[in-house]
């Protein structure tokens, strides 16, 4: 049997395994899983025949026997936490720990502005329902994801309600000899009016091989707004599956920003619909490759009617023999008119072993549109080092110190500006991994 | 302080610099004058380092020491500056950041303690205070969005931040409005003292009629045409530079 096959089986007999063990469960909840199994069965991993997959094996993924997250056997200390997602927001902390929502690491004052709820602690199915803004007929690790859905953040932002402080959910990765996946979901209902920022950031505590295979569904209601930060920052032997659909009423506004600055193989899928008039939509990554990593972002911008604006910045960063992949596709549907989309996607390769792959894709169906779209694939200006260096700068710091100026737009856009602050240090720290990743040099 | 002899370069696989020979010590301002494509920016360009231009043959003696054997960031540590004609834009990195990296370099080359972000902020505001920058400045990108006069004077500013013993002025007056010239001229004359030298390259005179140079250099097609005092930068002035092609000076010896 191929590899991709056997592990297809082997995810299938671990779902059915997880199924029987669950069979308390609510009957929504086991249902979703079943119906997800099933579509996860029907896909099963994906290869580099298909168009969707074409720049990214996913092999080396599924050879790993995984088992899935259990409780952590060492316990996992708060300062653990403010080392590895730093900066910590620390009122409004919420930690899962190998997929597991923990109260202990986690802020538990009440809130009235927002509810924060884990997954496992809902007795009753949720509106819209789990599952239904996520297309698993077309993503086969979503589909595999719900297929083992076993906890998560589940916030529902009443109407109106001003979140003033971002929630800040970190999703630990202990780590274990026998290495272990877990199926972290994140579910946003922001109803009307409301406001909202989140940040999920995944860490490992240790060096040990995981699988992290997320997915975060968001409904973001007429004139809500919500930010999502995601920061992947996970071991150097870890991969990553990450499923972010959003769908947007009249007049929401919602931004993602998504910093990639660990992991070996990391897939980023993004899906937004833009479902109503006037919504707004922002997307930028940042992604940092170092070693031998693969780090693959696919985003899909739909402008289904009238009046949606949108705009995307992907920076890549690739040093080492890392290899970057930036897919981003826009529709716009026939009735779209006045739709503007812009997309950007410039890259720095530091080394010549280093690869990437840009790839942008408007398909405009509407005829009085604003859409325009541009990517770069470069080297730091030789100019600006020299500039630097006259100025006693060395030239591995001015490398540096361009490297950093590069991202920084990134940086410098997200939502909250404590990130930005305290983003700074570990954002050096992954760029000096980058330019001092071997690879022979331009 | 430096010396120059017999130095040919090239860039592009063309030989810009013909056999330049030059010295200058400290205390001394010299202006080198010439028609673009002279070799003017070559020549500060090798001074400074610049990896793209290639010495074919000759010698640079700074302070005793081979310049030509250092790496541009060593010879700025070892006091040489270079206000460059086209400052670079560095989108992302703000100038204080910049500013108080090169600083420190310097610093820690000198064995001096490095200095920490309130001392700097001290220090880099009265020295923005000499040539009128507004501090904004500090916080926006290096050179990003800046009008060229704005250019220049950060160039300027940086010059008075690092105090170097030789300062290549490179074409710091090209593109300033009177205001900004009489501003730059002003913190040039600040920094005139006996121990530091400045090379002052610039195309026209009209820089000359406030920093006034000790001795001034004509540069044509890769060689010293003509060397002098102040008058002779009038006397290009009124004349071009066109006579010097007809009546080649003696192969320059300035001191």
């Amino acid at each position: 049997m191929k590899p991709l096959d056997a592990a297809r089986e082997r995810w299938i007999s671990l779902a059915e395994k997880f199924a029987a063990e669950r069979a308390d469960d609510d009957a929504w909840l086991r249902d979703l899983r079943a119906e997800s199994l099933a579509r996860f069965a029907d896909q099963g991993f994906p290869n580099t025949k298909q168009e969707e997959w074409r720049y990214t094996r996913v092999t080396p993924m599924a050879e790993v026997p995984f088992q899935l997250g259990c409780p952590a056997t060492t316990p996992v200390t708060r300062s653990a936490i403010e080392d590895k997602a730093s900066p910590v927001f620390a009122c409004s902390l919420y930690v899962f720990v190998d997929g597991r929502f923990e109260p202990a690491l986690s802020a538990l004052a009440t809130r009235t502005d927002v509810h924060v709820e884990s997954l496992r602690a809902l007795d009753t199915a949720i509106e819209p329902p789990l599952g239904s803004l996520v297309d698993t007929k077309q993503h086969p690790f979503a589909a595999l994801s719900t297929a083992l859905l076993d906890d998560g953040a589940v916030l529902r932002v009443p109407k109106g309600a001003q979140v003033t402080d971002p929630l800040h959910l970190v999703f630990v990765a202990t780590g274990s000899r026998e290495p272990r996946a877990t199926q972290p979901r994140l579910f946003i209902d922001a109803s009307e009016n409301s406001r909202v920022q989140v940040i999920q950031d995944f860490v490992s505590l240790s060096d040990d091989v995981g699988l992290t295979n997320g997915v975060s569904e968001i409904r973001v209601g007429a004139g809500a707004q919500v930010d999502l930060v995601t920061i992947q920052r996970e071991n150097a032997g870890s991969f990553h599956f990450s499923n972010v659909s959003a769908r947007l009423g009249r007049d929401a506004r919602f931004s993602h920003h998504n910093l990639t600055l660990g992991g070996r193989l990391v897939r980023n899928d993004l899906e937004v619909v833009l479902e109503e008039e006037g919504a707004d939509c922002t997307l930028n990554g940042l992604f940092i490759g170092a070693g031998e990593q693969v780090i693959d972002n696919h985003t899909l911008l739909d402008h289904a009617v009238p009046h949606g604006t949108s705009r995307q910045l992907y920076k890549g960063i690739l040093g080492g023999r890392s290899r970057g992949v930036f897919r981003g596709r826009v529709i716009v549907r026939p009735n779209a008119q006045k739709t503007v989309a812009y997309q950007s996607n410039p890259n720095l390769l530091l080394t010549t072993g280093a690869r990437v792959d840009s790839k942008p894709q408007l398909e405009i169906y509407a005829n009085d549109v604003k859409c325009g779209h541009g990517s770069s694939i470069g080297q730091l200006d030789q100019d600006a080092i020299f500039y630097l260096r006259t100025r006693a700068i060395s030239e591995p710091r001015a490398r540096q110190l361009l490297t950093r100026g590069f991202a920084q737009q990134i940086l410098a856009a997200l939502p909250v500006a404590a990130l930005t602050e305290g983003l700074h240090e570990p954002l050096g720290d992954r760029l000096a991994e980058a330019t001092s990743s071997p690879g022979s040099k331009p | 302080m430096l010396e120059i002899k017999d130095l040919h370069a090239s860039a592009g696989g063309v030989e810009i610099l013909k056999g330049i020979d030059l010295k200058i010590e400290a205390g001394e301002v010299h202006a080198l004058m010439g028609p673009n494509g002279s070799g003017k920016s070559t020549l500060s360009n090798v001074l400074a380092g610049r990896p793209s231009v290639e010495v074919s043959r000759g010698s640079v003696t700074y302070l005793g020491r081979d310049l030509l054997a250092m790496k541009p960031e060593q010879r700025a540590r070892e006091g040489i500056f270079l206000a460059f004609q086209y400052p670079v834009e560095i989108p992302g990195v703000t100038n204080s950041y910049f500013m108080k990296a090169s600083l420190n370099a310097l610093r820690r080359h000198r064995g001096e303690e490095e200095l920490d972000a309130i001392d700097f902020l001290e220090l880099v505001r009265a020295k923005m205070k000499q040539v009128e920058i507004d501090e904004s400045f500090l916080n926006r990108a290096i050179n990003e969005g800046f009008s060229g006069g704005e250019k220049k004077r950060n160039e300027v500013l940086q010059m008075a931040l690092l105090e170097p013993r030789l300062a290549i002025l490179d074409e710091t007056d090209s593109g300033l409005d009177i205001d900004a010239l009489r501003i730059v001229a002003a913190g040039v004359n600040a920094m005139r003292s006996p121990d530091r030298a400045m090379l002052i390259i610039t195309h026209y005179q009209r820089l000359l009629d406030y920093v006034v140079p000790d001795h001034v250099h004509v540069l044509s097609e890769g060689r010293i045409a003509r060397s002098g005092g102040k008058e002779l930068a009038l006397e290009l002035e009124e004349r071009g530079y066109g006579w010097l092609e007809q009546e080649p000076g003696e192969a320059p010896s300035p001191q």
